[in-house]
């Protein structure tokens, strides 16, 4: 069914009766040409492109929950490629030039919304690393912009800019392509189109080992839906990579960490851009609904549990009502934790495993949402070619063992 | 909140405390017999379990010495806290430090 709003219409003026769901719940088949283990915005973006564009279409994803219950559901949905290093700004920038034209491609609407991102300088040092990103990014062909104390007070009037304040403003740059997408929208949306194309989306299946043939080769996965077989098997479970890799026989350059999220009781419009700040690694912006949706730093120590700990909830929002001194007694309605995959390079890890026809699709870390396309698109040329995407070469597990790291941890500033 | 028993202090918010990542990481050596390979996995390859984890903690607020912690990952349960020096405590049949 095609999504419009002649449909809309349509349906609205006959009762709603006629939508039908918008993907299957098929039985997992016996064998596939590749399977994808997790079903989050990674996984589906891949098993899309492996059918949209390179007619793979005997395609299973197997999620152990829901679609999109990961960490595809758990981010602050913020979208940008304001990186430091070519690599980087090359793979991030085609994932947001990919974002541009995602609702049309998928016929279906993820509200991407290019509300920019103002990334604030507390300090005149700030302000020379600001102008030294801003000069890295131009030369990487990311356009970015300085702005002043005063652009920001007039774009962001709830800041508090004064020469008092905890956390001064000197400037900042700005990315104004830069926004956010509805997250559940963007699962939804490449699930739906994987499936039109013949792709299996088979959720409540979880994998809990590797068949393996004579050669070490992975033949095959055992789920709690009973054995799959596959020559080619892709991994996209962010946090829980390095347990896949466990069951493999390897390991990762992975810790899992709980990254919190916070969003408040609907507001009216108050903040129509994305704010970061670098020295509270608070970040901020406003959902359509009018939820204020809050990212800050790491819980500091590794962590499998969905929740986080209280003393990076207050550093957080003390910092929040510190920054927006009108937003102090605004009360929160959610707070959550999802499980990122940090790398010692704060860079992901895409391509192949020690293990033959194993491949990987990690480590993306805090970064995952707004990488899903390109995701997608790099994971899905690996499968489909064994060979690595011309952007995803770089990425590979094998930086690790070369030295040539991409360091985004000291690049572009990532706290973690 | 977690509360840790630092060794030497006793027990203490998790705010004065710094976690150092996994412990018991033996350095390869020596240099001129170590392959890039062995180097890369040194250096960067972790454990990571979703389970208990043998991790370094340093009192940073404190005493600023060192210690390890046995720690579950998924509960953040604190099994047993013990010095560098030593090997981990092992594990009885009903789940507690012998």
């Amino acid at each position: 069914m095609r999504y419009s709003a002649w449909t809309v219409f349509k349906q609205g003026l006959t009762g709603q009766r006629g939508w039908t769901p918008a993907w299957r719940s098929p039985d997992p088949q016996s064998d596939y040409d590749v399977i994808i283990i997790g079903g989050g915005g990674h996984g589906l973006a891949t098993a899309y492109y492996l059918a949209k564009t390179f007619g793979i279409r005997r395609v299973a994803v197997l999620e152990k929950g829901w679609i999109g219950g990961g960490n595809s559901g758990r981010n602050t949905t913020a979208i940008r490629s304001n990186y430091y290093y070519r690599a980087s700004a090359k793979l991030y920038g085609h994932s947001l030039r990919l974002y541009e034209g995602l609702s049309r491609e998928l016929n279906y609407n993820v509200m991407f919304s290019q509300r920019g991102m103002i990334t604030l300088a507390h300090s005149p040092h700030d302000i020379e690393l600001a102008r030294r990103q801003i000069g890295a990014m131009r030369l990487n062909g990311v356009d970015t912009e300085f702005v002043s104390t005063a652009e920001i007070a007039r774009r962001v009037p709830i800041l508090d800019v004064s020469p008092e304040a905890r956390f001064p403003v000197f400037g900042g740059f700005m990315q104004k392509r830069a926004g956010t997408a509805r997250h559940d929208a963007v699962v939804w949306g490449y699930a739906r189109a994987a499936d039109a194309l013949g792709v299996d989306i088979i959720q409540n299946c979880e994998v809990t080992a590797f068949r393996r043939g004579a050669d070490g080769a992975v033949t095959g996965v055992e789920t709690s839906r009973g054995p799959i077989a596959s020559r080619r098997i892709g991994v996209a479970v962010a946090g829980h990579s390095s347990r896949l890799a466990e069951m493999a026989g390897f390991r990762l350059p992975i810790t899992s960490y709980a990254l919190q999220a916070f969003v408040s009781e609907p507001l009216k419009p108050v903040l129509d851009t994305v704010v970061l700040s670098p020295a509270t690694g608070v970040y901020m912006s406003q959902s359509d609904k009018g939820g204020l949706v809050i990212g800050g730093g790491l819980d500091l120590y590794p962590s499998y549990a969905q929740r986080g700990n209280m003393p990076v909830i207050r550093n957080v929002l003390g910092a929040v009502a510190a920054q927006y001194p009108s937003l102090g007694r605004v009360r929160l309605l959610r707070q959550w934790a999802g499980i990122v995959d940090v790398v010692p390079d704060s860079s992901p890890i895409i391509g192949a495993s020690p293990v033959p026809g194993l491949f990987l699709d990690c480590g993306w870390g805090t970064g995952g949402f707004k990488a899903i396309p390109v995701g997608g698109t790099v994971f899905a040329h690996q499968l489909a070619t064994l060979t690595p995407h011309p952007l995803a070469a770089p990425f590979s597990l094998e930086r690790f063992t070369t030295g040539a790291l991409i360091d985004e941890a000291a690049g572009a500033g990532i706290a973690h | 909140m977690l509360q840790i028993s630092c060794p030497w202090c006793g027990p203490r918010d998790e705010i004065e405390y710094r976690c150092g990542g996994q412990s018991h990481i033996i350095r390869p050596g020596p240099p001129e017999t170590v392959d890039d390979d062995t180097w890369g996995r040194y250096l960067s390859e972790k454990i990571n379990p979703r389970g208990e984890h043998l991790e370094r903690w340093l009192h940073a607020a404190g005493c600023r010495r060192w210690f390890n912690v046995a720690r579950d990952t998924a509960t953040h349960r604190i099994r047993a806290v013990y010095h560098m020096v030593e090997a981990a405590p092992a594990i009885g049949n009903d789940g507690v430090t012998l």
